[in-house]
Order: structure tokens, then C-alpha cells, then sequence
């Protein structure tokens, strides 16, 4: 059974250049969202080979922190408006802040207000811990996972 | 006979497929040196290849052919006669039929056709038949790779060797060359077809033959390849490049005027292209086209040609201009590849058609609108980014234009210019050049920013232009040229114009201003000298103008960089094109007046700015750096004389900072430049001489260090950059003033027989003053200069050391250095024997009593020292004890780096430091048990600084003993006393108890980190066990945080390194827990950062030594996520990633 792709043409982005940041060699740097976007913008999109920085789901500006709070709310922005691929961009980010961040921050992950047709039910199943642990538990969902996380092609 | 069998069995071993490629190699050399040696004829071997060549088996035969031809190849200048080539090339013509045996065919005809003339050639019509039964009888497109190539090598060998013969083949020809060129995709093989196609033409001249009907067949097999698109895998070893293959391709588009109807629509089709790269070679072959077709062809094309490059100028071009100091010569545009291209391409154009080319840009929509858009925003800042990168685009077309010839510069300007000046506000002024008493020109609020751009790039084109041209237009010509005499009639109200931008110090004034201002009266300034646009009271006004911006306007830091460095570009522009008239004004003007600011007493500028101003300033030109060493010099000995004689602390702040700018900036330079010999040699001496005479000292305590250390910076790089006959003249001129001037009692030091320190307690600070310059010139000299009297220096030294002078450490250390090089053969007063045994036996070194230690024993044995207590001695002076390490550390430097076996002696003392066992028994006996532990704490310190003495020793020092300061340095020191120390280390501490340990540890951990990696790489196995205890016992204190850090540094070189990680594998579980320990050392980010790349170092040791490790690591790394550094949390995540993916990608611990 071949679906085809559910959004075969994308609009692809340039990507930006990365910041150097000047370090300052005293005191602490606080987690601000330019690391958290650092983290994730190199996600590769589970259909195509281009990043989600490429494809315009994710910008500096989707991401907001607070780190008194420990709070990290995450709003991407799929590409068309029912993609069923969401989900699998969302639990794709999930995974990747619980790798670099400690435990004790909370993360939200949430579509951009409006981008898509099924927006809240998406919402909520992102947020809920034993849906996403179950969806962790699926060997193939896992695997297209770990293939967005890890993939070499960009 | 024997030789015939031999070459039979030679032929054999070629002919049998089944012999390997490396014999069949051998013996094909073996009968080609035969036949060299002329031991054997060509007709011999034919005849006994006769069964080989015919028979009637494709594969013999194929083998057989062969090696006739590779035989051949191997012949190539060897004589051989008409006959025997004629027959030869006969037999290989017909044999290009042959298709089961081609590849030998191929070889023997292009051996034949590319022998040397001088061994007989292949006649004409032999090579035409070669070629006729080429085009009959070769598929080539049906071949191998490796064919096709030798067929096209084979018909490049014709076309070039051979043109007449196979120019008569006509039609047949380029007909035959089409198909066997169809479809190709070989680079190889391509490179061959591009060189063909572009020889091809030259064989049919007339423009009526037979290549014209075909120009277009041809030119189609061409243009498939346009642009070249090279996707070939980078691992396939190919030596050609895509760059290789499009110039190649090149060549053979502008091959011939004939391809014009054909190329230029496709090229230009192709400019259009989004692809960069197709972009810039389209441009790149216009350019080549151009040349080559001619004015006439290309002027057909040229409103395409001009439409098309205006786009690709005006897309390509960024739209931000930098206003920095460095812009100020050449566009302020960054680099664009495409936009260069075509800009060239511009230029050639205009060159070949002024006429054509400027009558477009003249009538241009784009560039009018551009016109009439400046004119509607004042400020530069106001205009859109689109409308900036069009007028970017603009200032490119318009300078290129001006460049390209003197009528196009008269053009443009005739058509641009005065419509500039009109937007600009500016009129027309008597055309004498004269600055007029003015005030009358009118000068608006605010320049227009735009037209001031365009203006000024104009400008500086037609300055490049009449720099670049060779011959220099008579006087009477040049002001015929219209745009000579535009600019004569413009130019007051223009110098006005940049000048009151310049200084524009408005509220709103903004660094466009002044960055346009400056550039368009620093391009006026810079115009050549033959050229009497710029009269000399323009010129001086100018310079004026930017001497009071630096004299006075340092606030604004940008135009206060601009016009320094306006006056530096001015001062180097006047040097290099011997302006002889403008020098003087410059000379008056700008030098001197910059000069007085070194000594003017008023603080109105600061003194970095003022520093800053004079070296750069220097830097422009050698006699103007003449003149401003002299400044400075005069600001330092005057500031000095004010430091001795009232110890004004202002004066030392200045002369600090002075001679700072001296060392950093002056020497240098004149170091670099050639005739400046004298200068750093009168700078000593004049030091010397003020310190001789300056009876009266007055320098109080607390600047005093500063400016000392900046004096003998300054001294020891002035010495280091004489001659070395100008290092003797100072070497005795400081003797002399330190013996005769000061209170050290040098005579007495020599004679006396023992040693007292307190003979030298009565010195002042002058004369303290004097033994560090002393000591600055010591540590600088060649190890050929003479130093008199080196015995009383020694002593002298050795004294003022125990004070804590540093200084005379390391001058001691130099000396030992340097001291009877047996190459120098210089005088000594005395060996390095007797100067060591002088420093060991004053015995200050010697800090236990005797004591039953093996080294200890040792050292006694060998010197027969008597064994002085300094302790008991001089009381319990432990800072005493400390300058006696510190010195003995610098002397052991010296002695090291010359690789001089009495450093033995010494590292013997400061290993004794180490080991408290006899001392801790002498202090229980001698003093109370209350007053026991202060003295331990105070010993410990000793202790400690005599493990540090190791890090003298090893380190590489920028004060003294270095290349820089002619230090004697023997190749792999460190190596070898790596090498000798680590096992002594390593047997001491085995046996030593805790406190020992740790400094013994701290020694070995200063060696460890100075050695070169790859001599502890070759050692890791041994090395690794006491980088990791010296990283766990130095870890607590935080003054230990650098050794800690190059300690992980060497351990993660070796982690890196491939024998490295075979030698440390078994220790592997050790060094993951101490790298553990390491991820949480809250004193230092960057230890924590490396302990944690170290980890994902030994994540890729093997997988069975680091496999249990696993969760432990990945626990202690969740931990680190956490880190309040952003740089460590990052490596955490990397680090995390690899050890969790060690086993399974799942991170669930």
C-alpha cells in the first residue's frame, strides 16, 4: 500500500548560520531558547531529508524558557495542515529534550495556534506522559524516532 | 643462440594471461632495454613475434600486438628507418580493423606517430592512411573506457602532429570526429575530446571549408556539457577537477568565431540560470568569447549581453556596506564571485565597444531610476536594502566603466558626473584648482549620501585608472580630457564638500558621514602626482583636516580611526610612488605635528590614542618611522629623568605605557626593516648613559616596578636586536656603569673566599635598578657576545637572587646557557666547569643536613661539597629558601636547554626538597614540639615550590631563554629529560609516604604536561598510572586548577590517539572514575568540559572493558546536563548520546 507522501512537495528554507556565542568565562550561563533551538533545529522531518530548521516546523522564536520555573514550551508549526506526521515530529522533540536536559524540567510541546486541522486532539496526545511512553514502547515508531534524531543525511 | 631463447621466454611470459601484471611488466622492460642496448634488432623481434601477431587466437594475438606496441612506446627517440617504420605502421593501420585486438593497434600507432623527428618519422600519407582506416574502422563510443581514451589521444596525436594529412580528409573528417565524440562521459576521455574540438578549427582556416557546415554539429556535442556538472565520487582517484574540465570546455567554446551564432545565446541562457555556479562559468566563458570572436561578432549580442549582466550584478550584490577603517582603500563591498565575474566581463566589453557598451549605460532605465532615487533620501541609512544593493550594483557598473579606458571615463563622467554634483548641491568654481578665500561656496546642511558614494567610487576609479596606465599623458592632453577638466572645475566645492562632511559633528551626524568624507578626501589626496588636479594648498588643507581630527576629535572613536589611518594610507602612498613634492608637506604637516604629541605636556588627548597615532603613523613610511622613534625617545628619556630625579608618578604612568609601545610596536618593525641597525643600539646605550648620570634617585616604591619591568622589556629586546658587535659595545659600557657607579662590591665579591649574604643588604634602589637592566642585557645578548668578568658577576647575581630578584635568576640562567660555546670560540674569563662548580659549591642549595638518602650520598660523593645547613644557618628564613629554588630552577633551565649533564646535580637537589624524612628528624631534635608544626607548614611551602621548580624547567618562558633572546637550545630536551626523570619519579614514588607523594606527583604532573604528546604517547602505558594520581591528589586545591587542566589534556591526547587507546585500555575502569570525579571540579569550566570530551573518548575503547561502566557513566553525566556552563552542557549531551548508544539507543538507565 503505497499512501504516497503526505506533503510531497515541501517549501524548503535556507538555514541559518549559527551563532558563536561569546563566551563569558565568569559566572553562569542560563539555558535561554537559541540552545534549546540548537538542540533541535538538526531534527531531520520524517519525510523528507531536509531538517526541521529547512522546512520552516520549528524557528528561534517557537521556543520559550523559563528557567526559575524549569518550564520549556515548544510550539512547531507542521507543514500542511493535516499532517499526520505531527505527532511524530512532536514525540521526535519530546525525545530529544528529555536527552539533553535534566529531569527537572517540564516540557510542553504544542502546533503553532491554527497550524493545524486537528490541533487540539495532537496537543493533547504530545503532552500526555503514558501516551508517549506507549508510543516509546512501539519498536517501529521508535525506530522512525531515533532515524529523525540520529540521521546522517542532512 | 641464448639470447633468442631468453627473448622468446620473455615474450611468453608477456603473451600468458596468466602471469601477474608485475611480470608481464618485467619482461616487457627486459626486451624494450634489448632493443635499446641494441642487442636485438626490430626486425629480429617482429620475426620471432611472427606466430604471435597472425595467429589466428584472439587472445594471443591481442597480447602479442600488444607488447610490439608498448615495445614501441618505449623506443620513442630511438633511430629506426623509413623502411622498417613504414611497414610497421602499415601492419598497425591495417590492424585497426581488428577489433578482438585493437588496444595493441592503438598503442603501436600513436607510439609511431609521436616518435622523436630525430629517430625518423611516420610519413605523411602514412598517417593520413592511419586516419582514414581510424574513421572507417573505429566504433569508439562502442569501446572500453580505457580505449576510448587511447582512440582519443590517438586522434589528438594526428590533429597536432599531422594537421596537413588529415585536413585533406575534409568532411570525412569532422564528420568522424562528431560521432566518436557523441555521448561521452568519461572526464579522462573528455578532457581529450574538449582539447581536440579546440585544435579542430585551426586545421580549416577558410571560412568557406568544410568546418563551417559543420560548426553547428559540433558545437551542439559541446553544449550538452554546459555547464559541466561533475558528480563524480570523491573516493575515485581522479586527478582531474571540475575545474580542470570547465576550462577545458572553455577553450573549445571560444575555439572559433564560427561557434558565436550558437554560444553566446546559449551562455547567455544560461546566466539565467539559479545555479551560482552555472552563473559565474557562463560569465567566465562570455569573457573568454569575447576575446577571442571579436568587436564585431560580440556587438550583435550586446543589449542581451547588458541586460543579462546588469541582473547578475545587480542580484548578486550584497546590500550592506561596512563603514570600517579597514574599507578605506578599494570597494567597501564584500567579495562577491558572481558579481566579479561579470564585472570583468563588463570591463573587456567596454574595452573592445566603448561606444556600444557606454551608449546602453548611458540610456539605461535601471541606472536613471538609481539617479533618481538618491537624490530623494538624504541619508544613506534611509534608503530601502533593495534600492542599497541597486545602487551598490550601480557604483560597481559606473567604476568599472571609468576603469576600463580613458574615452569610457570621459564618457561616464561627462554623462554622470555633473548630474552628481547637481544632486550634491555643488557649482561650478573658477577652474584654477586654487582653494578660494571661500566661504562663498554654499555649503548645504547635509550632503546627500548616495551621490557623496557615487562621487567618491567614481573618483577613486579614475584615480586607479590614471595610477594603472603606464605611459603619463602629456601635461597639454591631460586637460583636454573632459574629465580632467570636470573635476578641475568641481573640485573646491568637492574638497570642501568631503571636508565639512567630515567633520560634520551635527547631532544626527552619523559614521556615513564621516566615512564618505574621509574615503573622498583621502582619494583626492591620493591622486597621482603628475596629474595637477590637487594643488599644494588643497593637499595641505586636507591634511590638516585630518591632523585636527586626530588631534582633537578623539571622542568619536570611528572618524578619529578613519582619518589616522587615512594619513597612514596618504604617508605609505607618498612613500611608494616617491612623491617628492607632496613628502615635505606631508613630512611638516602630519609627522611632526603627530610626533609633538609624545611630548606634550597637556592631557587634552589620551596617551594610548597619542601612542597609537605615532606608530601607526610609523609604520607608513621609514623616514617618517625615523622621526617618530626620535619622539618617542625623547618623550621616554624625558619622562625617565623626571621618574629619577622626583619619582613623579605621573611620569612613570607615561613612560610605562611609551616604552610599552616601544618594545610592542617600534622594535618590531625595525626589526623587520632593513637600515635600522643603530636605533635600538643608541636607545641602550642613551638609557645607560641617563642612568649613569642620574645621581639624584628618586623613584619611589610603588610605580617603580611597573615602569622597571617595561625598561627591561624594552632593553632586552633593543639588545636582542642588535648585531652582535653592537651587543659588546652596550655589554661594556653596563659593566662598566654597574661596577664604577654602584655600591656593589664586585671587586671584593671576587676575592672573598666564602659567602655571606649580608655583605649586599646596604644597597640602594638605584643600584637594584641598575643590576636589573644589567640583568636585561645578560639575558639578551648572543652567546658570542663577551660579558666581562663573569666570576663577581656570578656572585652578584647569586646574592641579589636570595632577595627574590627574579631577574638575576634568569640572567644567571642565560649565562650558564650560554657561557663557552665551543663553536663561538669567544674569550671567557672562565669555563662553564669552573662557573658550576662556583654556583653548587656556595651550597646555598643545600637544605638538609647529611643524611642518609642514596641521592643525597650521591651528590656528596661527587662534588665534595661541605654540607652548609642554610637553615641553620640564616635562621628559619623560608622565603630564603624559596628565592634559592626559584634561582637554582632558572640556572637548571639554562643548563637543560644546552643539554648540559650538571642540570643532573641540580634536579638531584630539588628531589631531596621533596622527601622530608631527614629533615622532619633534624627540626623534632632541634626545636620544640610546639613550634614543630609551624615549621613543617613553612617547609611544606618549601616543598611545594621546589615541585614547581619542575615547571621552570620545562616550560617554555617569554622573558628569557628563548630563540627570541638567542638562548642555546639543544633539539629534543625535553624529551631526554622526560625520558631520565619519569622512572626516577616513578621509583620515588612507590616507596614515598603521603605528603612526599603528592609534591613528588605535582613534579612529575609539571613534567608530564611539558613534554611533547607524542614522546609521552610512545610512554603511555607507564605514564598513565601517575597522571591519573597526580589528577586525584591536585584536585582539591584550587591553585592547582591549571595543572589539573594540562594534566586532562595530555590524558585526552592520549585517549585521542590510536596506540594511545591500545596502551591505556586495560586501565580504562581507573580513568573513567577519575574522569567522574572530574565532570563535578567546581573550580575550573574548562576541566570540566575536557574531563567530559575525554569520556566520549574512551567511549570508543573497546566494548568489553567499557560496557559495565555504562550506567555509572551515564548517571554521572544526567548530573552534568545540569551544569551551569553552556559549553559543558553541551559536551554532556554529546558524551551522553555516545555511551547510550554503546549498547542500544534506548537511554532508560
Amino acid at each position: 500500500m503505497t499512501l504516497g507522501l503526505i506533503n510531497a512537495n515541501p517549501v524548503v528554507h535556507a538555514k541559518k548560520e549559527r551563532v558563536a556565542r561569546s563566551e563569558d568565562p565568569h559566572g553562569e550561563d542560563a539555558v535561554d531558547p537559541l540552545e534549546i533551538y540548537d538542540f533541535v533545529r538538526d531534527i531531520r522531518d520524517p519525510e523528507h531529508p531536509y531538517s526541521l530548521e529547512q522546512l520552516s516546523v520549528l524557528s528561534e522564536e517557537s521556543v520559550t524558557v523559563d528557567e526559575k520555573l524549569g518550564r520549556i514550551l515548544i510550539t512547531f508549526t507542521p507543514t500542511i495542515q493535516h499532517c499526520s506526521m505531527a505527532t511524530v515530529i512532536g514525540l521526535c522533540l519530546r525525545v530529544k529534550l528529555k536527552e539533553c536536559f535534566p529531569p527537572h524540567f517540564k516540557v510542553d510541546i504544542k502546533v503553532a495556534p491554527g497550524s493545524h486541522a486537528d490541533e487540539e486532539s495532537v496537543n493533547k496526545q504530545l503532552n500526555d506522559k503514558e501516551r508517549v511512553a506507549a508510543a516509546l514502547e512501539n519498536p517501529n515508531l521508535r525506530q522512525l524516532v531515533d532515524e529523525c534524531l540520529y540521521s546522517n543525511e542532512l | 643462440m641464448a639470447e633468442t631463447s631468453q627473448l622468446i621466454q620473455y615474450i611468453e611470459s608477456f603473451v600468458d594471461s596468466s602471469r601477474s601484471p608485475s611480470q608481464q611488466a618485467a619482461s616487457l622492460d627486459a626486451i624494450a632495454s634489448l632493443l635499446k642496448n641494441n642487442q636485438l634488432t626490430v626486425e629480429t623481434l617482429v620475426r620471432e613475434m611472427e606466430g604471435y601477431l597472425t595467429t589466428a587466437d584472439n587472445i594471443i594475438r591481442a597480447r602479442g600486438i600488444l607488447l610490439l606496441g608498448e615495445v614501441l612506446m618505449h623506443l620513442a627517440s630511438k633511430p629506426l628507418d623509413d623502411a622498417a617504420i613504414h611497414s610497421l605502421i602499415q601492419f598497425f593501420t591495417d590492424r585497426l580493423a581488428d577489433w578482438r585486438a585493437l588496444r595493441g593497434a592503438l598503442v603501436g600507432c600513436s607510439a609511431l606517430l609521436r616518435r622523436k623527428s630525430s629517430g625518423g618519422i611516420v610519413s605523411e600519407t602514412d598517417a593520413k592512411a592511419v586516419a582514414e582506416s581510424y574513421l572507417q574502422n573505429l566504433q569508439v563510443q562502442s569501446l572500453g573506457k580505457y580505449d576510448r581514451k587511447l582512440c582519443f589521444e590517438l586522434l589528438q596525436c594526428l590533429l597536432e602532429r599531422y594537421p596537413k594529412a588529415v585536413a585533406s580528409l575534409g568532411d570525412n573528417l569532422i564528420y568522424g570526429i562528431c560521432e566518436a565524440v557523441d555521448g561521452e562521459k568519461d572526464p579522462h576521455c573528455l578532457m581529450l575530446i574538449f582539447h581536440i574540438i579546440e585544435i579542430l578549427p585551426q586545421l580549416f582556416p577558410d571560412p568557406l571549408g568544410p568546418f563551417t557546415s559543420f560548426a553547428h554539429d559540433l558545437f551542439e556535442n559541446l553544449s550538452y556539457y554546459f555547464p559541466i556538472h561533475f558528480t563524480h565520487p570523491k573516493g575515485e582517484d581522479l586527478n582531474i577537477k571540475r575545474d580542470d574540465l570547465a576550462r577545458a570546455l572553455m577553450l573549445a567554446f571560444s575555439s572559433t568565431p564560427l561557434f558565436e551564432p550558437f554560444a553566446i545565446p546559449l551562455l547567455l541562457e544560461k546566466l539565467s540560470s539559479s545555479l551560482p555556479s552555472a552563473k559565474v562559468d557562463s560569465l567566465r566563458y562570455l569573457s573568454d568569447c569575447t576575446v577571442k570572436y571579436g568587436a564585431d561578432r560580440m556587438a550583435k549580442h550586446g543589449e542581451a549581453l547588458w541586460s543579462s549582466l546588469k541582473d547578475a550584478v545587480f542580484t548578486s550584490l550584497d546590500s550592506v556596506l561596512s563603514f570600517t577603517p579597514e574599507t578605506l582603500e578599494g570597494l567597501c563591498l564584500p567579495e562577491n564571485e558572481i558579481a566579479a565575474e561579470a564585472l570583468s566581463l563588463l570591463q573587456k566589453l567596454i574595452v573592445q565597444n566603448t561606444n556600444l557598451f557606454l551608449d546602453l549605460i548611458v540610456v539605461d532605465e535601471d541606472i536613471n531610476m538609481i539617479f533618481n532615487m538618491i537624490s530623494s533620501y538624504k541619508s544613506y541609512h534611509g534608503i530601502p536594502a533593495q534600492s542599497k544593493q541597486r545602487l551598490h550594483a550601480v557604483v560597481c557598473i559606473l567604476s568599472t566603466s571609468v576603469k576600463a579606458s580613458t574615452a569610457s571615463c570621459n564618457r561616464v563622467f561627462e554623462c554622470f558626473f555633473s548630474r552628481l554634483m547637481d544632486i550634491l548641491g555643488l557649482c561650478v568654481r573658477n577652474s584654477s584648482g586654487n582653494l578660494s578665500p571661500d566661504d562663498s561656496i554654499m555649503i548645504p546642511e547635509r550632503y546627500n549620501h548616495g551621490a557623496l558614494y557615487l562621487s567618491i567610487e567614481l573618483l577613486s576609479a579614475c584615480r586607479d585608472l590614471i595610477a594603472s596606465s603606464e605611459t603619463i599623458i602629456a601635461a597639454s592632453a591631460r586637460t583636454e580630457e573632459t574629465w580632467s577638466y570636470l573635476l578641475q572645475s568641481f573640485l573646491p566645492s568637492l574638497t570642501k564638500a568631503f571636508c565639512s562632511a567630515s567633520i560634520c559633528t551635527s547631532e544626527d551626524s552619523h559614521d556615513a558621514d564621516m566615512y564618505f568624507g574621509v574615503k573622498g578626501l583621502l582619494i583626492l589626496a591620493t591622486f597621482p602626482e603628475g596629474y595637477l588636479l590637487i594643488s599644494k594648498p588643497v593637499f595641505e588643507k586636507i591634511l590638516t583636516t585630518f591632523v585636527s581630527i586626530v588631534t582633537v576629535d578623539y571622542s568619536n572613536t570611528l572618524l578619529w580611526k578613519l582619518a589616522l589611518k587615512a594619513l597612514v594610507q596618504i604617508g605609505s602612498f607618498i612613500e611608494k610612488c616617491h612623491e617628492s613634492e607632496k613628502e615635505p608637506s606631508y613630512l611638516g604637516l602630519v609627522v611632526e605635528k603627530i610626533v609633538s604629541l609624545s611630548s606634550l605636556g597637556d592631557f587634552s588627548i589620551p596617551f594610548p590614542l597619542r601612542l597609537e597615532a605615532l606608530s601607526e603613523i610609523g609604520t607608513s613610511g621609514k623616514s617618517y618611522m625615523l622621526k617618530v622613534v626620535e619622539g618617542l625617545e625623547e618623550a621616554i628619556y624625558a619622562n625617565l629623568s623626571e621618574v629619577y630625579v622626583h619619582g613623579s608618578s605621573n611620569s612613570a604612568e607615561i613612560v610605562t605605557q611609551v616604552l610599552k609601545c616601544y618594545s610592542d610596536k617600534v622594535i618590531p618593525w625595525i626589526h623587520c626593516a632593513n637600515g635600522f641597525e643603530e636605533v635600538p643600539l643608541q636607545f641602550a646605550i642613551h638609557i645607560w648613559n641617563q642612568i649613569e648620570n642620574s645621581m639624584v634617585f628618586n623613584a619611589t616604591q610603588t610605580n617603580k616596578i611597573e615602569v622597571l619591568d617595561a625598561m627591561m622589556k624594552a632593553m632586552k629586546l633593543a639588545v636582542a636586536s642588535c648585531s652582535q658587535e653592537n651587543q659588546n659595545i652596550i655589554a661594556q659600557k653596563s659593566y662598566h656603569i654597574l661596577s664604577s657607579s654602584t655600591s656593589f662590591p664586585l671587586k671584593e665579591l671576587f676575592q672573598q673566599e666564602s659567602f655571606q649574604i649580608v655583605q649586599v643588604d646596604n644597597s640602594s634602589s638605584r643600584d637594584e635598578w641598575i643590576l636589573s637592566l644589567f640583568a636585561a642585557v645578560v639575558i639578551a645578548v648572543h652567546p658570542e657576545t663577551y660579558v666581562p668578568n663573569i666570576k663577581p658577576l656570578l656572585y652578584l647575581f647569586m646574592t641579589t637572587l636570595l632577595k627574590g630578584n627574579v631577574a638575576a635568576a634568569q640572567a644567571l640562567g642565560s649565562v650558564v646557557n650560554k657561557l663557552g660555546l665551543k663553536s663561538a670560540g669567544v674569550q671567557t674569563d672562565c669555563t662553564l666547569e669552573e662557573v658550576m662548580d662556583i654556583i653548587l659549591n656556595l651550597s646555598l642549595w643545600i637544605f638538609q643536613s647529611n643524611s642518609s638518602s642514596d641521592i643525597e650520598a650521591k651528590m656528596a660523593s661527587a662534588h665534595d661539597i661541605s654540607l652548609i645547613n642554610l637553615c641553620s644557618s640564616i635562621g628559619s628564613c623560608t622565603s630564603l629558601q624559596i628565592h634559592a629554588i626559584v634561582g637554582l630552577a632558572w640556572i637548571g633551565k639554562g643548563l637543560l636547554m644546552r643539554g648540559h649533564e650538571k642540570v643532573k646535580d641540580i634536579t638531584m637537589i630539588f628531589l631531596q626538597c621533596l622527601q622530608p624524612n631527614g629533615r622532619a628528624e633534624i627540626l623534632h631534635q632541634e626545636e620544640g614540639i610546639s613550634e614543630n608544626n609551624n615549621e613543617l607548614d613553612l617547609h611544606h611551602s618549601v616543598m611545594k615550590r621546589a615541585a614547581d621548580a619542575f615547571q621552570i624547567l620545562m616550560g617554555d618562558s617569554e622573558v628569557c631563554l628563548n630563540r627570541g633572546f638567542h638562548a642555546v637550545i639543544r633539539p629534543l630536551y625535553k624529551q631526554r629529560f622526560f625520558s631520565t626523570m619519569m622512572p626516577i619519579l616513578q621509583s620515588l614514588i612507590m616507596k614515598s609516604e603521603p605528603l612526599s607523594r603528592s609534591l613528588l606527583l605535582r613534579a612529575s604532573a609539571h613534567i608530564i604536561i611539558d613534554t611533547p604528546l607524542i614522546v609521552v604517547l610512545s610512554d603511555a602505558k607507564k605514564i598513565i598510572p601517575m597522571v591519573l594520581d597526580g589528577l586525584s591528589a591536585l584536585s582539591n586545591d584550587i591553585l592547582d586548577k591549571d595543572v589539573i587542566y594540562g594534566l586532562l589534556l595530555v590524558l585526552s591526547g592520549i585517549l585521542m590517539d590510536k596506540n594511545g587507546q591500545d596502551a591505556v585500555s586495560d586501565s580504562a575502569h581507573t580513568i573513567t572514575n577519575r574522569l567522574i570525579e572530574l565532570i563535578q571540579y567546581p573550580h575550573m569550566m574548562l576541566v570540566r568540559e575536557t574531563a567530559i570530551q575525554c569520556l566520549v573518548a574512551v567511549s570508543g575503547l573497546s566494548h568489553a572493558r567499557i560496557y559495565p561502566m555504562r550506567t555509572q557513566v551515564l548517571r554521572a553525566i544526567a548530573k552534568a546536563l545540569d551544569d551551569p556552563k553552556r559549553a559543558v552542557r553541551q559536551e554532556a549531551v554529546r558524551c551522553r548520546q555516545a555511551w547510550a548508544s554503546i549498547a542500544s539507543r534506548s537511554l532508560h538507565i
